[in-house]
């Protein structure tokens, strides 16, 4: 209790972690105003692509087999369970997402038998090293860095090129978008691409401090970051960031305080309150409805 | 002392740096069938809402039958903002909401017609009486208010059959034509038994024979129920022929106000509705 | 029509006493699979929570995911206040002095015997309703202001944190910490003379229970709360109190959630926090959905349903099996193919017809490529699938493919998914059973006085 520290450290690698799911939430909700479910499972997924990758390619191939593979999922995800909804009243395609994450966890459970799997050892990122007098993975150190390198490269990509104009507009009116000629389904896709790209990354960060994946540990987390996402406003992607690290700081404090059995509960509240006092959460903008 | 049913006064009400209403002033008599009239976006729709209390005005006061309904005054971010007169005459917040002012006296109808989709056109007329209902949760449940459910269903099938909806009692309201969906939206204002009804462009999208019958219905209504009437209209036809006075509103400003003889002969309203030529401005 | 309503309440309750004595059969006819006792008595404690949910959902129209709360708080507090008094030093083995230090049910059969007994679970049911309640009052203060997404999501949140704080160590003494709650008042504790009543218990309960929801659905106030769901604009401008309705809602499907959530540790005699997490809820969600946002009878039908897949009817995939012969392995494989090549093709027909529509419309009658990406994908994936076929085959074993643990879940979850994208209105739509069988009188009826162009419509549509 008496040095803070490792507590701190391991909260802010926790949040960059929430952070880049949080932004596949929060880009998802601001294109189709839906809350997917499923993306807290394609972080799964990923887990295991790894493992599978790993065990049968070295580890500088399967990195990128891994995200690749979490990519086609996300879109896969889009296109089945989605796409087929587009004029659908908001709750039945929320219901699809729902139904979506209970089919791929039974995917995941069947394949695996249930087992927890080992994640590889990734060198260099999960040595243990001495900083500050506290004793933690270099993946501590190395997430918040390489999240905010993401994110830097991530508004870039929205702000400057074309497919970042077209998600901004299709996300402030998504029929006026389409009706100037941006192709809806391939900026959906985009997003879900990216969504998953960060997913996979954050995957990767968060089993290697973790150690072990099995089917349902990615629901946890992924409502977590969906909290992180409201808790900055969603549709925020700097929202998203700063939600992903106040969440996981304040998580890993609860759990330094002893607390470890309120540390989901922590979350939550904080959602709630922030809820309760700016609905739209940190940065999100203000919609009024017409009578 | 004038028997003034709705008195609305110095009403502002401001989206931020856009005034929709500026210092809106008007009185609706006792029995009066009483019309405002306005180009596209003149804030018509906005007064309605504050008079029902969906929004609060950024300044200003609504009275119903001489009470308070609505009150606010320029507050946090709007006390910058301000723009109009009358800053600082009020210092009193009160918001009733909706369902209160309705149960007071109040009931609307809506320009893009809001009824409730998967009900029929009986349900929802019986909806609307639900505000009427004394009875609590556990004896609504359980039966015990039979009585009163009877006297209900029975004010509505009289309803419907004064407006000549019985026909199509039973369909699903939205199945019906437009016209009709207009008649089932007043049928479902009155069942909340008001004092003072607010119809929201209800020959919106009528041809002039049904623009025509609307009229004559509105009138019969009025006496039939004992109703007082305000009514915003874009069809002049309909206006002229019922109102007993108009006002006139225009970017939000009350133009003018008077009989329909007066108010078709005033400049401002002809300005207003035909547009004002470059030199004539000047 | 009045005079008509009368005899219905009359056959709905005969139809009842006749299901209860058919269960009562089941429950004592030696030789009855015990999994289809088990499903009945699972399945009538998922209707009763599945109708209170879609109260919520599907008449109200609140996007709620707290279910699984609500019910953890009815379990608790059923268990808590009927473990027998001699039992709670063994319950609470990690906390001394565990316990209330007394049991209602215990004391009221001491004193009355069995009529005691069922009183006091009647009692501590209707508590264990309250407490859940009287939560859904607090939690619904803040959260019923927010819309929608915001609301499922806060609704969820509190679920968890009413699970977390159960599992809270200081809490110890009175919930048993995160340890089970065990040997209190189930099901199996009722006899009549000799007979047992472990199924007809549940159908009672839940069945009085789902017929008071239907009660206020059919009031005055239900008929607001459908209202809300429609249009809560309009609702609100015609003197329906918007806070008040929800509210009420919340609380009535609350109060119904945590009986079932008593009524669910009782089936299962012991009840632990751990169970009643998110996932819960969202399989009650899918029940409500599968049977019909808005349906009651559709969410009964769809529990019994959804419970016999999952835990019975559909367990034969779990278990690895072996064919008799090559012959049933031929016939299994042409099978599978011809199902395959059916069901591509009438895909790919649909996929091109509506392709054929569009061309004309956009492209003037010039000829566009025959197949949609989506064309090309289905096709490909049927190839895939022949290709297993074929593997399947022509590979030594008589084993059969896939078929293994887990497996049942995964069909069991591909069918939900082909129900909420291709059936989304589920079972019943917003219509209840007696409803289908009226309509067709109705339109038996109409057409005999010649039906309006009106409705026409409708009874198509």
């Amino acid at each position: 209790m008496g040095n803070i520290l490792p507590y701190l450290l391991g909260g802010i690698s926790v949040g960059g972690q929430y952070a880049l799911i949080a932004i596949g939430y929060t880009m998802v909700y601001g294109i189709l105003r839906l809350i997917n479910f499923a993306h807290g499972d394609i972080f799964t997924a990923a887990g295991f692509f790894m493992v599978y990758a790993a065990a049968s390619l070295p580890l500088y191939l399967a990195i990128p087999v891994m995200i690749l593979l979490t990519i086609v999922m996300g879109v896969l995800v889009e296109r089945v369970a989605y796409k087929p909804l587009r004029s659908a009243p908001r709750m039945s395609v929320m219901i699809s997402a729902i139904g979506m994450s209970y089919l791929l966890q039974n995917v995941m459970w069947y394949i695996t038998g249930g087992l927890a799997k080992r994640y590889p050892v990734i060198p260099w990122v999960s040595d243990s090293i001495t900083i500050l007098g506290s004793t933690t993975k270099r993946v501590t150190i190395i997430t918040p860095f390489l999240t905010v390198i993401l994110v830097v490269a991530l508004v870039i990509l929205i702000q400057r090129t074309k497919i970042g104009m077209a998600m901004r507009a299709t996300s402030r009116d998504f029929e006026t978008a389409q009706l100037m000629g941006i192709k809806i389904d391939n900026v959906i896709s985009f997003t879900f691409v990216v969504g998953s790209a960060l997913a996979a990354v954050g995957s990767m960060l968060y089993f290697s401090n973790y150690a072990a994946v099995t089917p349902v540990v990615g629901t946890m987390p992924g409502l977590k970051a969906f909290v992180a996402a409201v808790f900055g406003g969603i549709g925020s992607i700097p929202g998203a960031v700063l939600g992903g690290f106040i969440i996981g700081i304040s998580e890993t404090l609860i759990k330094g305080a002893g607390l470890t059995t309120f540390s989901d509960a922590v979350t939550f509240a904080l959602l709630i309150i922030i809820l309760l006092v700016k609905p739209t959460g940190l940065f999100g903008e203000k919609s009024t409805q017409k009578v | 002392m004038s028997d003034n049913v709705l008195k609305v006064e110095n009403v502002t009400m401001q989206f931020g740096g856009v005034v929709a209403l500026n210092n809106v002033n008007l009185e609706v008599n006792r029995g009066e069938i009483v019309s405002m009239i306005g180009p596209n976006g003149a804030g018509k729709t906005t007064a309605f809402n504050v008079i029902t209390g969906v929004y609060p005005p950024t300044n200003g006061v609504v009275y119903f039958e001489g009470k308070k309904i609505v009150e606010n005054y320029p507050r946090g971010k709007m006390k910058k903002l301000y723009k109009p007169e009358n800053d600082g005459a009020y210092t009193h917040a009160i918001e009733l909401t909706p369902d209160t002012i309705t149960r007071m006296g109040v009931a609307r109808t809506f320009q893009n017609i809001r009824l409730w989709s998967s009900q029929t056109v009986f349900e929802n007329v019986l909806i609307a009486k639900h505000c009427r209902v004394t009875a609590g949760l556990l004896s609504a449940a359980f039966g015990m208010n039979k009585l009163e459910e009877r006297r209900q269903r029975e004010e509505c099938y009289e309803l419907l059959s004064i407006l000549g909806l019985e026909e199509v009692r039973d369909d699903l309201a939205t199945s019906l034509p437009y016209g009709q969906q207009r008649r089932v939206e007043i049928a479902r204002a009155l069942a909340t038994q008001p004092k003072l009804l607010l119809l929201d462009e209800p020959a919106a999208g009528m041809n002039p024979q049904e623009t025509q019958e609307l009229a004559a219905f509105i009138s019969r209504i009025r006496t039939d129920f004992k109703l007082t009437v305000f009514i915003i209209e874009h069809h002049m036809d309909l206006v002229m022929d019922i109102s007993d006075r108009i006002y006139v509103l225009d970017f939000g400003k009350l133009i003018a106000s008077g009989t329909p003889a007066e108010v078709q002969n005033n400049q401002r309203v002809i300005d207003a509705y035909l547009g004002v030529s470059e030199d004539a401005e000047n | 029509m009045k005079k008509k309503r009368i005899p219905q309440s009359f056959v709905m309750l005969g139809a009842f006493l006749l299901l209860l004595a058919v269960v009562l059969m089941l429950d004592n006819i030696p030789g009855v699979p015990v999994m289809l006792l088990m499903v009945l008595r699972k399945g009538a404690i998922y209707a009763l929570v599945a109708v209170s949910m879609n109260l919520l959902n599907g008449f109200t129209g609140l996007f709620s995911l707290g279910q699984a709360g609500f019910m953890l708080l009815g379990a608790y507090t059923y268990a808590i206040l009927t473990i027998p008094v001699e039992n709670q030093a063994l319950v609470y083995q990690r906390y001394p002095n565990g316990g209330v230090g007394f049991s209602v049910t215990e004391s009221l059969s001491r004193a009355l015997g069995q009529p005691g007994l069922l009183l006091g679970v009647i009692i501590c049911l209707i508590l264990g309703g309250i407490v859940a309640g009287v939560f859904a009052y607090l939690i619904g203060l803040p959260v019923l202001r927010l819309k929608s997404d915001y609301l499922a999501i806060a609704t969820l949140g509190f679920a968890e944190i009413i699970r977390a704080v159960v599992q809270y160590e200081k809490l110890g003494p009175i919930t048993n910490g995160s340890n089970l709650l065990s040997n209190f008042t189930n099901f199996s504790n009722f006899h009549l003379g000799s007979l047992k009543l472990d199924t007809v218990m549940p159908f009672v309960f839940a069945g009085v229970c789902i017929w008071v929801i239907m009660l206020v659905i059919n009031s005055t106030y239900g008929r607001a709360f459908k209202a809300i769901r429609d249009d809560e604009i309009a609702a609100e401008a015609m003197g329906i109190n918007l806070a008040k309705h929800k509210r009420m809602s919340f609380i009535i499907s609350s109060f119904f959630a945590g009986i079932s959530g008593a009524m669910l540790a009782m089936y299962q005699a012991s009840v632990q926090a751990t169970i009643f997490k998110a996932a819960m809820t969202y399989e009650i969600l899918l029940i409500v959905v599968i049977g019909g946002l808005g349906s009651v009878s559709g969410s009964v039908i769809a529990a019994f349903l959804f419970v016999g897949c999952s835990e019975w009817w559909l367990r034969f995939l779990d278990n690895t099996a072996v064919l008799p012969n090559f012959n049933a392995k031929l016939l299994l494989a042409l099978i599978f193919a011809a199902v395959v090549v059916g069901v591509v093709s009438l895909v790919v027909y649909r996929q091109n017809r509506a392709q054929k529509g569009r061309s004309a419309v956009i492209g003037g009658g010039r000829k566009l490529p025959a197949l949609k990406p989506s064309g090309v994908t289905t096709l490909v994936v049927g190839a895939l699938l022949l290709l297993g076929d074929l593997r399947f085959l022509l590979s030594p074993g008589l084993q059969l493919p896939l078929v293994r643990s887990g497996f049942r879940m995964v069909v069991f979850s591909v069918v939900i998914m082909i129900v909420v994208l291709f059936f989304n209105k589920g079972l019943m739509g917003d219509k209840e059973l007696p409803d289908l069988l009226r309509r067709r009188t109705q339109k038996t009826l109409n057409l005999e006085e010649g039906m309006t162009a009106n409705e026409r419509q409708r009874t198509e549509g």
